[in-house]
């Protein structure tokens, strides 16, 4: 630790505090519009849970695609990866699941998200090294390539899982809802949160907090500086691919959970998702997409409550929303 | 005079651009060695060819007994040589502190080393915890020539490193670049300002069309305005 570390600061950077309100902005705008507050507690919870899950999925790809500069439309493969392990784990223990212990409840959700992880962070490191190095600064060719082997992920699901959905059903403590007057939340929505949560105070701790965060936001920004530092960025990129894929595989797995039924395109689903989030965030931003996230999924809520044809394009209207306020996201990168 | 680095035959493409056309030259060790030519003669090109950021496609570049060309400039910057880019490369999204504490990859940043630094720039040490994006372009070169000397190096590249700084930070530069000198460090710098040129150069190579056109004494180029209009179409007079 430097002396200067005391007594030094003098400026400190000012924060800039409006986009992280956007999504209260808009929860306190369509509140007099829905009218009955239960019903506006239950829609801002369901939306802060798909929110989280949207986040956990989608800032995967901002740092992938912040820092490495790839355009990864293979992310969704891995989002449909975590979904299938988590199945994986809960079909042979389903006794777990349906058992009167909070433990064995818990151990296999535990289980399940965390298998998900793995799984789909090592076969990150297998698609990166096979499909993404090669295609390194070339941006067409990336789009194809990852194009193709999501392609050839999303067949191989088939292949191996059926057409078929495949109903996953959640551990009993996890089932039903917290009642607060006449409003319900959900149980499953209150860990999904708080999941999404932990995953953004964990990105935003090693992103601030120690060295390869360090290194990993200089990358975001000029990797070829980082480099002439003598730092090896190739190692970063592909950590930093690993864990993006290990997070679009935790998403999957807690969307799986959540909507009850797994399929094959739960990938290309949310990878449209994903990306317009990461564009609403800013490029390469972790804040800025979890702020994007919250808001893309209270706004489709609410607008799916009040106006139900509006939200098939609510996502869209809110980017372009969004775009003409800040045309680099709600926290831009610099050098992005 | 013992060699540091030497560039014998060293041809670059930037696309299907032939910049760098047979570069031979070598910077003598402990000494500051100037890198001058006119705009478009390959002085940028020649340093990030040397660091790494690109390849060279023929020729060879030796620091000491170690051959350079082919390797990351990961690997370059971790034989001991310091880059301070034209363009600075400040991460603007990082603090002064984070930029710096980045430079220093082997270890934490040292204290005394800082308040030396701090002694030239102390702009720095006020805005410590300030986000770089938001210091001004003299501060930001600043920060980009302490980021490269944050720990000792045997070998320094800086291009351009008076480009748009007012007469004060300049001269705090000179001090600056000259006690780096009398630490033993190797100094290969890009100038386009003659007169700091002069003042700190030991040797120089004059660059024209990716090639070496003049090698010799600073102090012999400084003192001959024929051939410094010749080589750089300028004279010193020009810069009184």
């Amino acid at each position: 630790m430097s002396a200067f570390d005391v007594g030094a600061a003098l400026p400190r950077q000012k924060i800039d505090i409006l986009p992280a309100l956007t999504p209260v902005i808009v929860a306190l705008v369509a509140a007099p519009f829905i009218g009955s507050f239960s019903t506006f507690l239950t829609l801002t919870a369901a939306g802060l849970a798909m929110g989280m899950m949207i986040f956990t999925m989608a800032s995967g790809l901002t740092l992938v695609f912040g820092m490495m500069d790839v355009l990864n439309f293979g992310h969704g493969a891995f989002i449909a990866l975590g979904a299938y392990v988590a199945t994986l784990v809960f079909l042979p223990l389903a006794s777990w699941s349906n058992a009167d212990s909070v433990a064995l409840n818990l151990g296999v959700f535990v289980l399940a998200v965390l298998a998900a992880a793995l799984t789909s962070g090592a076969l990150g490191w297998v698609f990166e090294r096979l499909i993404v190095k090669p295609v390194y600064g070339e941006h067409l060719r990336q789009i194809l390539a990852t194009i193709g082997g999501s392609i050839i992920a999303e067949q191989l699901l088939y292949a191996l899982f059926g057409p078929d959905q495949i109903p996953l059903g959640l551990p009993k403590t996890l089932q039903g809802s917290f009642v607060f007057g006449e409003a319900a939340v959900e149980k499953y929505r209150v860990v999904a949160t708080l999941v999404g949560l932990a995953v953004f105070a964990g990105e935003m701790l090693i992103l601030n907090r120690t060295r390869i965060g360090l290194l990993i936001r200089a990358g975001v920004e000029n990797r070829e500086m980082v480099e002439a530092l003598g730092y090896r960025i190739d190692r970063l990129f592909v950590g930093v691919f690993m864990a993006g894929s290990a997070l679009a595989g935790l998403g999957g797995a807690m969307m799986a959970l959540y909507r009850g039924q797994v399929h094959a395109t739960i990938g290309g689903e949310f990878l449209v998702l994903c990306f317009i989030v990461i564009i609403i965030g800013g490029l390469g931003s972790v804040g800025g997409s979890f702020v994007a996230s919250i808001l893309v999924a209270l706004v489709a809520n609410y607008a799916g409550f009040l106006a139900p044809k509006l939200a098939l394009v609510s996502n869209i209207l809110a980017m372009v929303v969004v775009l003409l306020w800040r045309p680099r996201g709600l926290y831009p990168v610099s050098g992005r | 005079m013992s060699e540091a680095l030497r560039l014998e035959g060293v041809h670059t493409f930037i696309g299907r651009y032939h910049i760098l056309q047979g570069v031979d030259f070598d910077a003598p060790a402990g000494r500051t060695t100037m890198l001058l030519g006119r705009n478009g003669a390959g002085k940028t090109t020649a340093l990030r060819t040397i660091m790494g950021l690109w390849r060279a496609s023929k020729g060879r570049i030796a620091l000491g007994s170690t051959l350079l060309q082919g390797l990351a400039a990961s690997d370059v910057a971790r034989l001991g040589v310091g880059y301070a880019p034209e363009t600075m490369a400040v991460f603007s999204d990082l603090s002064v502190k984070e930029n710096l504490a980045l430079g220093a990859r082997n270890g934490p940043l040292d204290d005394d080393r800082l308040r030396w630094i701090f002694g030239f720039f102390p702009a720095l040490r006020k805005f410590w915890l300030s986000r770089a994006g938001a210091l001004s372009g003299g501060q930001k070169q600043m920060l980009s020539i302490a980021r490269a000397i944050v720990e000792p190096r045997e070998l320094l590249l800086i291009d351009e490193p008076t480009k748009g700084l007012s007469p004060a930070i300049v001269g705090s530069l000179i001090e600056c670049l000259k006690e780096i000198k009398a630490t033993g460090v190797t100094i290969l710098l890009v100038e386009q300002n003659f007169r700091v040129a002069a003042e700190v150069g030991d040797m120089v190579r004059v660059m024209d069309n990716g090639r070496i056109v003049h090698r010799g004494a600073m102090d012999e180029l400084a003192a001959d305005a024929a051939l410094q209009s010749r080589l750089l179409g300028l004279s010193l007079d020009s810069h009184q």
